[in-house]
């Protein structure tokens, strides 16, 4: 085998990993409800984990200042005043996993104040560690060719 | 690849030659880095809306770690302000011809702190409380102005840019990752420099100054430490400086086999790993203690932080080579072997900045129009909205540079094992762990 077939053969299989669908066990849609306290700097809980397809709410708490709460991905926030108790609702359309931050300026931290929601499984992350893992069986099998 | 001598072209070796243009830029780099000063002492305390916080961790980091040290390795150090003062003082002249006789103590650096283990330390200082230096604008403010009054103290006493060279706790790692780098200054003629008398580039001349980076070109085969200051093309009276267009990493090909510069591998790999946990993570009680400063949690914090560099990442390396048959003494394995670090730590920093940089980017509008926080509206942007960038394609492009990161530290890791004559195999089997470990904290 010439080295430019493996090459080609280990990117397709590369994009294999990466890209082709796999086969999701049908779960009916639910409600479900997070009550989540923001603190400096902190959610709590701090991760969500629903189905896709599910109907999400996300009642947020403020125990301090001001602090918001915008879903990466989703492009979608809101904001609590202190005490107060903000409402969320949206239907978890996107599979995969989701960074939440405070985007109200709430202190020091403020940057780094961040959840992660996690839409069904992670399965970008096991791919990503599948061609990964690709990637090293391709250079070490190219290597040994070498020698 | 072979390598294109950029300086064959005139018009970039008379930009090179002359002072004029780097004066120039180190000016305006000058201005802003004293005005980020003062931003970062009198402006808002409220960090995502002072010019301190957001020019210099969001703009200036991002050009650095995505751009500048990749593609140009010490390229920044070529304009950085940092050493202007101290060596506008150490010469008594700005432009003007050097006068042979020192102005101040002009001693040599001792030997013992030849090296970057002071770099190493530095770096690490700043890293244990990058939570607040991150966040808080006059403590930037206060390390900026320390790293500035640092060069000019360091510049009285010793010869040439001590600081750079030694201590500068951002210099350890462009010297480090520079290596990769397409760019590189070399000699053309090695006879030249033997057969040159009074070596100008080394020692200075009526042409210019002596090596700053107290460098012999004629010996430069990587680009660790040579800052791109380009005092030498000046002073060559031969024309036997050039600056090259070169494949990615060539200097990787020889390892190092000195064990600071393999720390400082493992101090990068490690504080980019543990950032992007700390800072990007979910988890509020590792944000909590490491902001804490000076608290019961912060000490755990810090004793935690510097046990996965100093103990766990090099001990599982350590454990990985140690079966692999050589008489070469394993601390030399260790510091060649680890060079396939490099690549992957710079790799690291570069996904875990993506993530940094475009969550926060929009910051840098708001605070261009009202650089201290005090309602201004300069150029109209001052009210620009908080919105991430490109968040659905950042996963992806975190995989593809962690990925390609892993290719490029295995290749670098067959090359370095051909040196030592071991198998790659165990490293390789390193870079693929922390990887994943990388990839389970930034997806």
């Amino acid at each position: 085998m010439t080295p430019r077939f493996s090459l080609l053969l280990f990117v397709m299989a590369g994009l294999v990993v990466a890209f082709v669908p796999l086969p999701v066990p049908p779960i009916a849609p639910q409600e479900r409800t997070f009550r989540i306290e923001a603190g400096q700097f902190a959610y709590s809980p701090s991760e969500l984990k629903v189905n896709p397809g599910d109907t999400v709410t996300i009642q947020l708490v403020s125990t301090d200042v001001v602090h918001g709460l915008y879903v990466d991905g989703y492009d979608i926030s809101i904001e609590a005043d202190p005490g107060q108790t903000a409402t969320l609702t949206f239907t978890a359309g996107k599979a995969g996993s989701f960074r939440f931050r405070c985007n109200v300026t709430c202190g020091a931290m403020h940057p780094f104040m961040i959840g992660k929601l996690n839409v069904g499984s992670n399965n970008w992350l096991y791919r990503s560690i599948g061609v990964a893992l690709l990637a090293v069986v391709g250079v070490t099998l190219s290597l040994k060719q070498k020698t | 690849m072979a390598k294109i001598v950029l300086t064959r072209n005139p018009f970039i070796k008379n930009a090179l030659k002359s002072r004029y243009p780097q004066l120039a830029v180190f000016i305006v780099m000058l201005v802003g880095y004293i005005f980020a000063i003062l931003a970062g002492l009198i402006g808002t305390p409220v960090g995502s809306h002072n010019f301190s916080i957001v020019f210099v961790w969001i703009a200036w980091w991002a050009i650095l770690i995505l751009v500048a040290v990749p593609f140009f390795g010490r390229g920044w150090c070529a304009v950085c302000p940092i050493p202007l003062p101290g060596e506008w003082l150490q010469r008594g002249a700005i432009l003007a011809p050097p006068d042979k006789k020192p102005k101040w103590l002009n001693l040599r650096v001792p030997k013992m702190f030849r090296n970057i283990w002071l770099q190493n330390i530095s770096f690490l200082l700043l890293a244990l409380f990058s939570s607040v230096l991150l966040t808080t604008p006059n403590i930037t403010g206060i390390v900026l102005a320390a790293m500035l009054f640092a060069a000019i103290g360091l510049s009285t006493v010793f010869e040439r840019r001590a600081f750079c060279r030694y201590l500068c706790p951002v210099g350890g790692f462009i010297g480090l990752y520079s290596q990769t780098a397409p760019i590189e200054l070399r000699i053309k003629d090695k006879q030249v420099c033997v057969t040159c008398e009074g070596k100008p580039c080394y020692n200075g001349s009526s042409a210019g100054y002596g090596c700053p980076w107290d460098v012999f070109p004629g010996g430069l085969t990587k680009n660790t430490y040579c800052g791109l200051c380009m005092e030498c093309i000046r002073t060559c009276p031969h024309d036997n400086i050039a600056v090259n267009l070169r494949p990615f990493s060539a200097d990787l090909a020889k390892p190092s086999t000195r064990m600071d510069e393999a720390f400082k591998a493992f101090i990068m790999l490690g504080s980019a790993m543990i950032y992007a946990g700390v800072l990007l993570g979910p988890w509020g009680t590792l944000k909590d203690a490491a902001y804490n400063v000076g608290s019961s949690a912060w000490f755990v914090y810090a004793i935690i932080f510097l046990a996965i560099i100093f103990v766990i990442l090099p001990g599982f390396f350590t454990l990985g080579i140690l079966n692999t048959k050589n008489v070469l003494p394993l601390k030399q394995r260790f510091a060649s072997l680890s060079t396939a670090l490099i690549p992957l730590g710079l790799m690291f920093w570069v996904a875990f900045s993506l993530s940094f940089v475009l969550t926060n980017a929009s910051y840098i509008l708001a605070a261009l129009s009202d650089p201290l926080g005090l309602g201004w509206n300069l150029f109209g942007t001052a009210t620009t909205a908080w919105q991430p960038m490109l968040t659905t394609v950042l996963a992806p492009a975190q995989t593809l540079v962690l990925v390609g990161a892993l290719i490029w530290s295995a290749r670098t890791a067959q090359k370095a094992a051909n040196e030592v004559k071991v198998s790659s195999i165990p490293v390789i089997v390193y870079s693929l762990i922390v990887t994943s470990i990388m990839l389970w904290l930034l997806l």
